[in-house]
């Protein structure tokens, strides 16, 4: 039997105070991802046409080179944003945490994986 | 975890079908969803045929028809039959499907072919068409829905501009019969923790007005990944409300009044 009052269940356990940075980096993620979308893209084509060592080439400028690391950060940014909502909506409260912190802790290694690669690529020998 | 299948208890069975009395020339089905906790039976759906001619132009007009005529077992709220208490909100639809809304200002000409009506869904049922509103209602009373004041009471009435009080149009018109939240995906998913769009329109209705001192301590409270930021901008709750209104804004006045005072 549970005699908690209705109005104690709905107030829980209050407010987190939480929420509003993810709700904007959502959406400046996703504002971001429309040209670094559309840029790596046009890449992608370009470097299915050309050699090896053009590729390395270009990656040694400093404007593509911080090109590919935006986009590999906000990509997994993103999409750890998107995950997180996938699991709140779906999970219960204590699972939650868990795969939350999980999901959090994959998209930060592999952004990571992806940026360090970007970088030796950038930083190596031609 | 989610469930796929409803549990054993809930599933709907076929029920019985009452018949028009014979010579009956313009017969409207009804396919109407009914549960009593008492019996101890699963819920079941049955089948009355109304005849049309001797029958108001309403879906209300045929339940009460129904009640009186064909099966007074039947239960379901309903009180103003013209829109403005919410009581007689439920789920009515045809072959393409239901839509919440209410049974009074619903046309059955509107509806093709057999009519079938549910309870809102995703509400406990308490019998029939009649869902049980407490949780709602509690989350109602939680967003503290009255005029708050730190300043002495004045001795004649609170002023407001016309032009303040043109921002509660499309606020305070919502009748609390809650089509939309139970319309809403993310209030299915989390009930308990999401306040759904009909509470935040309301909160949106007390922050929007000029005369209340509250604004800050309200924000405090909605600013929550789950009591606020489970709206996923799905919109159903403004394609089903029956009065027109457009919780999906409300809320995202209410994000963007939260996001203005980080910044």
């Amino acid at each position: 039997m549970n005699y908690r009052s209705p109005l104690s269940l709905a107030r829980g356990r209050g407010s987190a105070h939480n929420g509003t940075a993810h709700w904007l980096a959502q959406r400046l993620t996703a504002l971001a991802l429309i040209p670094l979308g559309l840029a790596a893209a046009v890449l992608f084509f370009w470097v299915m046409r050309t050699g090896y060592y053009e590729v390395i080439a270009l990656m040694h400028r400093p404007w593509v080179l911080l090109f590919a690391v935006l986009l590999v950060g906000v990509v997994f940014w993103h999409g750890y944003l998107g995950l997180r909502v996938v699991i709140e909506d779906y999970m219960p409260p204590g699972r939650a945490f868990v795969f939350v912190t999980l999901a959090k802790f994959l998209s930060i290694a592999l952004a990571l994986l992806g940026i360090i690669a970007a970088l030796m690529v950038g930083f190596g020998s031609l | 975890m989610a469930q796929i299948r409803l549990p054993k208890n809930s599933r709907i069975k076929k029920g019985k079908t009452f018949k028009a009395p014979a010579g009956t020339n313009n017969i409207k089905r009804y396919s109407i969803y009914r549960y009593d906790p008492d019996s101890g039976e699963n819920p079941r759906m049955d089948t009355y045929e109304v005849d049309r001619d001797r029958c108001g132009p309403m879906v209300l007009d045929a339940l009460i028809k129904i009640k009186n005529e064909i099966d007074p077992t039947l239960t379901f709220r309903r009180s103003c039959r013209e829109g403005v208490c919410g009581s007689c909100a439920m789920n009515i639809g045809g072959r393409t499907g239901g839509m919440n809304t209410l049974a009074c200002t619903k046309a059955q000409d509107d509806i093709q072919g057999e009519v079938k009506i549910h309870p809102l869904p995703a509400m406990p049922v308490v019998k029939d068409l009649v869902p049980d509103m407490t949780h709602f209602y509690a989350q109602y009373a939680s967003i503290q829905p009255w005029l708050k004041t730190d300043s002495p009471t004045p001795s004649k009435e609170r002023l407001q501009s016309p032009e303040d009080r043109e921002k509660l149009d499309g606020l305070y018109e919502c009748i609390l019969c809650a089509c939309c939240s139970t319309a809403c995906p993310s209030y299915w998913w989390n009930p308990d923790r999401y306040l759904g769009p009909a509470i935040l329109l309301q909160a949106r209705r007390w922050l929007a007005d000029s005369r209340d001192e509250a604004t800050g301590e309200r924000l405090d409270y909605l600013q929550d990944s789950f009591k606020l930021y489970r709206c996923h901008t799905i919109m159903n709750c403004t394609d089903t409300c029956p009065k027109h209104l457009n919780p999906g804004k409300a809320i995202a006045d209410i994000k963007k009044d939260i996001a203005e005072r980080e910044a």
